[in-house]
Parts: structure tokens; C-alpha cells; sequence
């Protein structure tokens, strides 16, 4: 009996002493010619369970979609698959957990091999994961986080393809301009989540506010998944401003626009961005309190209308999951092509080859309304940027650029109490 | 300015209902010893089944109130006769854990069944209901919801002080065996318990989702709430609850006035402060 535990022992170490146990193992990695590099496996992290779980199985559809475009699954779209071999994707759910974050990485670059990383939908998360990502060397590509300061890190592995929250304020900032002689703006309010991305998303408001003479009454931050938001819509009716900018997700959206309603305050406007506002289920949990809210977001659906590419990704999308492209999933698309087209250029699975190719991008046809993906020293894409959209009726109309505008804003809002 | 005013009023409506919820909480505690950890995601399953029995059946979300006790009361037998009886002789710990593992059960179980997707009723007629007085307003999903959780309180305090059935539940809470000497049959009174304890944390759910979404993870939020709401009230006192409820509901509705972001943590800090001072809670016993 001994001799037999000895050797289960014996095996069992053994077994560990293969498979590492070192944090810094690190993938098999290979180089060689076209066709050959076999099953490549990306890791990718979205919060697919929790209260932030709607967006995030959203934002995955769209990562999950773009390997499929990759490894030629839909010819029909009119984007080139891999050559050099076949993407296999592992998906690890972070549960909105920002602490989940560097866990996740480790569990997919040291048992799953992953030769880089995509996600993680929350900035908080995305913080954590990108850092681990940095210290183990694997690239670290990034669709959909706003927050600006992820990408004024100094990382050298971590690559964002979306625009950040200050790009949304700026965008914000210039329509107000464009229209500021219909409907001036000088004071606003910002009510956000206290979180990573909330509180980025704060500060570039006051910064922009700031830069164009608009005074900021009052800053309101808040716990997200809130049981009750009426102080805080107390607050926002007592500063009375010419419009208000928010960013929360979709429960606590719902309970901020029913709360807004039931005190009696609609503000001339209100201007969101974040996930609450772009998630699928947007219409059917707030209803007619959705209409006139005015959002930032990467993609609309108009974007098919001059981008045949675009047209037949979201028909694809729609067929697999019974919803249209929204921001997120055009935006978390978008990020694993990139890496994808990186690896294809790279012809290769070693880390930092993937890195200097991703580095090296410089992509002007995309399914985005934007000039293209190319990034900075800060592995920031600089041609990403936004669009201005307001709910009239059922549809998202376009504000803003000018040259995609489709109607004219309704300022002020109809009044949300009765609606 | 109505502010203030407006603040506590609020605060009012909201910690009622923190208060129903609790209550069921507090009563397992009080007759059984034991912590229901699923306690929260048994809110999810009542506002899931106000939900479907309005978008399916188009039922009002106040007659889906009726459907959500029943949901709530077969879901609570069956967790005391499956999952609960057998682990009564048990550990503590093995308590715990049943009912620890039943929260990632039905948490996981809403997630694969209903997707992640958050879902709300829409326009209820209670929605379009206000009551304005001295500028303070009274929502009336957030009246309605208040008025069946004072209800509700009343009702579970005479049916506890004033029934047969309620003096058997108290016997039991004091001394099992001495009740059981006495003729009452503490497995009933268990069940009885359990099933109380589902009317009314389904009385709860079926009122909140008139101005709240659900999604698979809403009970670790409402959870957390009627957790403290039962250890600040005193565990097993449902004056306690009532009062801890509204004190909890009131402070995070005053402090968030001043202090938007901290609304949430002041009740932990009401909490932490009561517990230095009344380590049994407001209205517990030593």
C-alpha cells in the first residue's frame, strides 16, 4: 500500500513538474511559413456572468464572430481569413470582477497557452488584466474600455482599438459647438458610476467642460447595481443644468430614468455613454423613458449603409444571435480582426512578434466609421472615434459627424414623467 | 427645499420594503438557526415570476404578486424538505453550505434559463401614479411597494403574536423539545416557516420589479442588504427588521444627498456603529 501511494506520489509531482507551476511560463511559440502554425489560441475575457453580464456575453458575440470571419467560416464576408493557420478561442469569465482580472490572465497564458489576450469589457477589469498581461509578455489588445488612463500606462503590450472617454467628451464638447447656436449649453452635471470608467469618464467631462467655457454644476458619482437613485436625482434637478452627461449600466439606467420620471424632473438633455445605453436589452427594460436620450457610441446601424462589409457582418450577427451590431460588438470585433491581421502579419505565434506586427498596423478598412486602426506609441488606435445618436421613436437616429447626420436633435426632451 | 423631506420620505418607501425582505430572513434565523445565503436570489426568482406572468400570461404586476408568493412558497418547501431537513442534523457549517451552494444553483440556473439579459416590466399602471404634497413625492410603484410591506409586517406580526400557529412558531424558536413535549410538531412548524419566509420575500420582489430590473444577479445586492438588515434590527426580531429597514433605507437616502457616492457604505457605517454599541442589534435580545 505504501509502495503504491509512494508512486501515485511520485506521479503526481511528476505530472506537476510538466505542466509548470511557474506564473512565469510562458505559450509554445512558433515561427514559420504560411499555413503551418496550426491551432493559434487567443484567450479573451468578458464579464459573462454578473450584473454587467448582459453587455459583456454581447461584447464576446462580437469577439466570437470575428474568429469565425478569421478562420473563413462566412465567405460572404468580405474580409480575408487567416493563411497561416486556425484561431482557437478561450473564453474565461471574469464576473465583472476587477480582482478576477490577472487570474484570468494567468489561467489562460500558462494551461491554455494563449499567445494573447483580448478584453475585458470594464476598464476596472481590463486594468488588472492588461498589468498582468505586461509583466508576462503577452500582448494584450483591448476593443471596448473607455477609460482613457489605460492607455497612459507606459504598457508596451497593450494595444486599444477603441476610442477612450475622453474621445467621447471631445465628441460631446464639438457637436455642442456645432449646435450651440440652436441650443447653448452652459451648465451641465455629470452622474456616473464610481468605478474605473465612471470616474475617467468624470474627468474628461470637467476637462472638456473646462476647455469650452462650460461650468460644471455638480458631479455625482454612485455605487452601480443602486437600489435607489433618488438623492442623487434630487442633486441633478437642484443644479438645474442645460443638459446632463451620464454613464452607468443597465440596471442602474433603468432605475435612474424611472426615478427621474417619478420626481417630476426631465432635463433639457440627457447625454449618456457607457454600457447602459448601448446594451441589447436598452429598449425593452426602459421602455418610452429611452426615447430622445441622446448617447456617444462607435457604431449605428446606418454605418451598413455605406459600408457593404459592415452590412454583412451585422446580418451575420444577427442570424447567429437574434440581435443587431451595437458599439460593443462592432468594437470587440473589430479588436480581434486586428489581432487576427497582426498574427497574419506577424506569420508567427511568438509573443513579441505578434507585438512589433500589432505596432506596425495600419488598417484602413474596417466595419467602424472611422479612417481606420493604427496605433501610437501608447498602443492607442488614433482614427477611432464616435458618433452622436439620439432615440427618436424606435430608432437610433445620427447627430453627429455632420457628414452621417440623419435628423436634427429634439431639444428640449419630452418631458419623461407620463410617459 | 423639500430636499431633506424628499430624502426621508424616500428613504421610508425603500427601507420598507429592505424590511419584508429581511423579515423572512430573520424568521429562519429566529426558529431555525439557520442563514438562508440564498436568501437574495429568492428575491430574483419572485421578480423573475412577476416578470414572465406579465410578459406571458399579461398579468398585471400586482395581480403577478399572487403568482410570485406561490412561486416563492413552493420554492421555499421544497428547499426545506430537499435541501434543508436533511443537513437539520448536520454541522453549522454543512447548513451553511447548503445553502451557500443553492444561491450558485439558482444564480446559475437564471443565467442559463433566462440569459444574463436585465428585464423590466414596463409601464404598469402604478407606474404613471404620483402624490405630490409640500413638494415631497410619493412614486407610486415605491408607495405601492411601501404599503404592501407595512401590510405584509402587520400581518406577519399578528399572525406570529396573535394565532395559534404563531405562539406554536415562537414555542419552537424558545425551545424545540420543550414544544415538541407540548404537542407541536417543529418539522411542520419549520415548513410553515420556510413557506411564511417565501410569501414574504415574494410580497417583496413582486413590488420592487414595478421600478427595478431584474437579471440573474440581482439578489447579491438585495442579499447583502437584508443581511444587515437582520443583523442591525437583532437576528430574529421583526420589530428589529422594521426599524433596522427604514433606518438603513432613510440613511442612505440622506447621507446620498450630501454624499452621492458613500449613500451605500453609510449603512455599513449605521451598522458598525450600532454593533459597537448594541453588539445584539437594535432590538435583539442578549
Amino acid at each position: 500500500m505504501r509502495r503504491l501511494v509512494a508512486y501515485l506520489a511520485t506521479a503526481l509531482l511528476a505530472t506537476a513538474a510538466c505542466t509548470g507551476g511557474s506564473s512565469t511560463a510562458g505559450p509554445s511559440s512558433t515561427t514559420v511559413s504560411a499555413n503551418t502554425l496550426g491551432t493559434i489560441r487567443i484567450g479573451a475575457i468578458y464579464p459573462l456572468s454578473g450584473s454587467v453580464a448582459s453587455a459583456g456575453v454581447n461584447a464576446f458575440h462580437g469577439t466570437e464572430l470575428a474568429v469565425d470571419v478569421l478562420n473563413g467560416k462566412y465567405p460572404q464576408i468580405d474580409m480575408p481569413p487567416l493563411t497561416v493557420g486556425k484561431i482557437e478561442l478561450k473564453s474565461v469569465d471574469s464576473q465583472g470582477d476587477p480582482q478576477n482580472g490577472a487570474a484570468d490572465v494567468d489561467r489562460l497564458v500558462d494551461t491554455e497557452k494563449a499567445v494573447a489576450v483580448i478584453g475585458a469589457y470594464q476598464s476596472a477589469v481590463t486594468l488588472t488584466a492588461s498589468e498582468r498581461a505586461e509583466r508576462l509578455g503577452i500582448p494584450f489588445v483591448n476593443g471596448a474600455s473607455g477609460a482613457a488612463n489605460l492607455s497612459d500606462r507606459g504598457l508596451k503590450w497593450w494595444f486599444r482599438t477603441g476610442p477612450t472617454a475622453l474621445d467621447s467628451a471631445q465628441t460631446y464638447f464639438a457637436w455642442l459647438k456645432s449646435i450651440q447656436s440652436q441650443h447653448a449649453v452652459k451648465t451641465v452635471s455629470v452622474i456616473h458610476q464610481n468605478d474605473a470608467a465612471g470616474n475617467d469618464f468624470a474627468k474628461a467631462t470637467k476637462d472638456e467642460a473646462a476647455k469650452n467655457g462650460v461650468t460644471v454644476a455638480d458631479d455625482i458619482s454612485f455605487q452601480s447595481n443602486a437600489t435607489d437613485l433618488t438623492s442623487q436625482v434630487q442633486r441633478l434637478r437642484s443644479a438645474n443644468p442645460d443638459a446632463i452627461f451620464s454613464q452607468m449600466f443597465i440596471n442602474d439606467t433603468s432605475l435612474f430614468l424611472k426615478t427621474m420620471a417619478q420626481l417630476g424632473y426631465t432635463p433639457p438633455a440627457l447625454l449618456a455613454t457607457g454600457g447602459g445605453w448601448d446594451d441589447p436589452t436598452f429598449m425593452q427594460v426602459v421602455g418610452p423613458l429611452g426615447r430622445e436620450n441622446i448617447r456617444v457610441v462607435t457604431w449605428g446601424i446606418q454605418v451598413t449603409e455605406k459600408n457593404p462589409t459592415a452590412k454583412a457582418v451585422d446580418e451575420q450577427f444577427f442570424k447567429n444571435y437574434g440581435v443587431h451590431l451595437n458599439g460593443d460588438s462592432a468594437r470587440t470585433f473589430t479588436a480581434m480582426i486586428t489581432l487576427g491581421q497582426a498574427i497574419e502579419a506577424a506569420k508567427s505565434t511568438e509573443p513579441d512578434k505578434i507585438r512589433q506586427a500589432l505596432q506596425s498596423t495600419n488598417v484602413t478598412k474596417t466595419i467602424m466609421p472611422w479612417a481606420g486602426i493604427k496605433f501610437d506609441s501608447r498602443g492607442q488606435n488614433t482614427l477611432a472615434a464616435y458618433l452622436v445618436l439620439q432615440l427618436i421613436k424606435e430608432d437610433w437616429q445620427i447627430l453627429y459627424p455632420k457628414e452621417l447626420q440623419t435628423t436634427q436633435p429634439v431639444w428640449p426632451m419630452a418631458t419623461l414623467t407620463g410617459r | 427645499m423639500a430636499e431633506l423631506p424628499q430624502a426621508v420620505v424616500s428613504g421610508i418607501l425603500i427601507g420598507s420594503v429592505y424590511a419584508l425582505l429581511a423579515v423572512g430572513l430573520a424568521l429562519i434565523w429566529g426558529v431555525m438557526d439557520i442563514v438562508n445565503f440564498a436568501h437574495g436570489n429568492f428575491l430574483m426568482v419572485a421578480m423573475y415570476a412577476t416578470f414572465f406572468a406579465w410578459s406571458f400570461l399579461s398579468l398585471d404586476p400586482l395581480l403577478g404578486t399572487f403568482v410570485a408568493v406561490v412561486v416563492l412558497v413552493a420554492l421555499s418547501l421544497a428547499t426545506f424538505y430537499v435541501v434543508i431537513r436533511p443537513v437539520l442534523r448536520g454541522t453549522v457549517l454543512s447548513q451553511m453550505v447548503v445553502t451557500f451552494g443553492l444561491l450558485l444553483l439558482l444564480q446559475g440556473g437564471a443565467q442559463m434559463l433566462f440569459t444574463p439579459s436585465a428585464r423590466a416590466v414596463v409601464h404598469p399602471w402604478l407606474d404613471g401614479a404620483r402624490f405630490v404634497a409640500s413638494g415631497v413625492v410619493l412614486g407610486g410603484p415605491q408607495l405601492g411597494a411601501a404599503a404592501v410591506a407595512i401590510i405584509g409586517l402587520i400581518g406577519l406580526w399578528w399572525l406570529l403574536n396573535r394565532t395559534e400557529v404563531g405562539l406554536a412558531i415562537q414555542a419552537v424558536a424558545q425551545d424545540r423539545k420543550a414544544a415538541e413535549v407540548m404537542g407541536v410538531q417543529p418539522d411542520r412548524i419549520f415548513a410553515l416557516t420556510w413557506a411564511i419566509s417565501g410569501v414574504c420575500v415574494g410580497l417583496a420582489g413582486a413590488m420592487l420589479m414595478n421600478f427595478y430590473a431584474v437579471d440573474p444577479a440581482v439578489g447579491f445586492q438585495f442579499g447583502l442588504i437584508a443581511f444587515i438588515v437582520v443583523a442591525l434590527g437583532g437576528f430574529g426580531s421583526l420589530r428589529g427588521a422594521l426599524l433596522a429597514g427604514i433606518a438603513m433605507g432613510v440613511t442612505q437616502d440622506v447621507v446620498g444627498l450630501y454624499l452621492p457616492a458613500y449613500g451605500l457604505a453609510a449603512i455599513f457605517v449605521l451598522y458598525l456603529l450600532v454593533f459597537l454599541i448594541r453588539p445584539q442589534g437594535l432590538l435583539g435580545a442578549h
